[in-house]
């Protein structure tokens, strides 16, 4: 077997146009995923009723079936019933609904880890709720789960391999359509799998600078 | 194109149900097999296998199961293997899982104290028994919640097992849909398939975290 790397060159901009696409989701998904969970962590919080049963069982419904599977659901799905959806909003739609049920379960845990008592004691201090559940419940419970929200996050981003089998342009879309043209699928899978772990050592470096800003004060301590 | 019944779409995806079974038991026996002949090898002392370890864990966690899954697929055939897509998905997930369960294991000896060690050692243990009597069954009791917690990781990965053309739960589910073209009912009932199967594991995995934090160990 003889490895032949320069057939790849043509299709550096296949490539870069799947990296593109793969980031941009990404990104995209990292904030739009975090919100949908901050929420959804939120209102399981402080009720027990009819919202918090079906929140319950969105985040049971997503952690127990594949990605692929929501994802053909949402893409082939939703049009049988009438509801037209394009390619990139199916993928991004399940992009945000899987991280948000994974990071709802990730912060539940580090709310519960927080005292209930400091949250009356803010609120007899003269926070508001909102004040409140921001300092003293959300931002310490950010920053204790920060390591697992990394990780989530990262495998967010792999998994969105994924929607390339939706023909979503990303990058693994871009490896399949230039092993379809150059038959040299080993290399092309090898530089783009490459590609794929630069990103998430660069995600995780990214996150950790932005978490050694973001909880600064938490510094030196039980962090 | 009406010639489907909601019981043959059923009855189809329930044979194929069983595919998705078996590579998971495969994927997990096997990955558990070489996870943990990776994880006493890298609690050796020998620093080379030990970083190559850590790289190897590394690779598989950073980068997308479906590329392992194409890399064994294409990277057999420019080898000069012929290899059919049960034995590339086999091997690709063996891996994908051997890689993860030595991590979490690596973990969970990690989390026996070193005073444990210690002890043995100055009691006349050599290393090998030290582990078996005395760190192993301190650690699997730690190991037992995510492992199981992990097998449901497991079961979802060999979803991806469809797009090399791996007949399981939902490769019969895009080939039914083909046919008789119902996607919203046919891929709700792959999601239910799978449901069934990873559901009472989470849950499980759940139960014994609790169950062990419950006990007060650590």
């Amino acid at each position: 077997m003889t490895l032949d790397f320069s057939t790849l060159l043509p299709y550096s901009g296949e490539i870069m146009e799947g990296l593109v696409t793969t980031l941009w989701l990404t990104v995209v998904t990292t904030f739009v995923g975090i919100a949908l969970a901050i929420v959804v962590a939120y209102v399981r919080d402080l009720e027990s009723g009819i919202m918090s049963r079906l929140l319950g069982g969105y985040v049971e419904v997503v952690r127990n079936t594949p990605f692929i599977v929501q994802l053909f659901f949402l893409f082939f799905g939703l049009p049988a019933l009438g509801i037209p959806i394009s390619a990139t909003v199916a993928a991004l739609v399940a992009m945000i609904l899987n991280l948000g049920a994974y990071t709802a379960e990730i912060l539940r845990a580090g709310i519960d880890s927080t005292a209930r008592g400091q949250h009356e004691a803010s609120r007899a201090l003269g926070l508001s709720r909102l004040q409140s559940y921001r300092h003293v419940v959300l931002v310490p419970a950010f920053s204790r789960v920060y390591p697992s929200l990394i990780s989530q996050c990262i495998i967010v981003m792999l998994g969105s391999a994924v929607v390339s089998q939706i023909s979503v342009f990303d990058l693994t879309y871009a490896a399949n359509f230039i092993q379809s043209r150059n038959f040299r699928g080993f290399e092309v899978y090898l530089v783009v799998t490459l590609i794929y772990l630069l990103l998430a050592v660069g995600m995780r470096r990214s996150f950790e600078l932005v978490g050694r800003r973001l909880f600064a004060f938490r510094q030196g301590g039980s962090a | 194109m009406t010639d489907f019944t909601l019981w043959d779409i059923v009855r189809n995806l329930l044979l194929a149900g069983r595919w998705t079974v078996v590579l998971s038991l495969i994927a997990f026996v096997g990955g558990a097999a070489v996870g943990l002949v990776l994880t006493l090898l890298r609690m050796g002392g020998f620093k080379p296998i030990r970083w190559l370890i850590r790289l190897y864990v590394d690779v598989f966690q950073g980068t997308p199961l479906l590329m392992q899954l194409f890399l064994a697929y294409f990277g057999a055939a420019a080898l000069g293997f012929d290899v059919s897509a049960w034995t590339a998905a086999s091997l690709a997930l063996t891996l994908f899982t051997s890689a993860f369960l030595c991590d979490i294991w690596r973990g969970c000896v990690e989390a026996v104290p070193s005073g444990q060690w210690q002890a043995s050692r100055v009691l006349g243990l050599n290393y090998l028994q030290s582990m078996r009597h005395v760190i192993l069954p301190q650690a699997l009791r730690l190991a037992v919640p995510p492992t199981v917690g992990f097998s449901v990781q497991v079961i979802k990965g060999t979803a991806l097992a469809s797009v090399i053309g791996f007949v399981e739960l939902t490769k019969a589910g895009t080939m039914l849909n083909n046919a008789a073209f119902a996607p919203f009912t046919i891929f709700a009932l792959v999601a239910l398939g799978y449901f069934i199967l990873c559901y009472p594991l989470s849950r499980y995995a759940r139960y014994l975290e609790k169950r062990l934090y419950g006990a007060g160990i650590r």
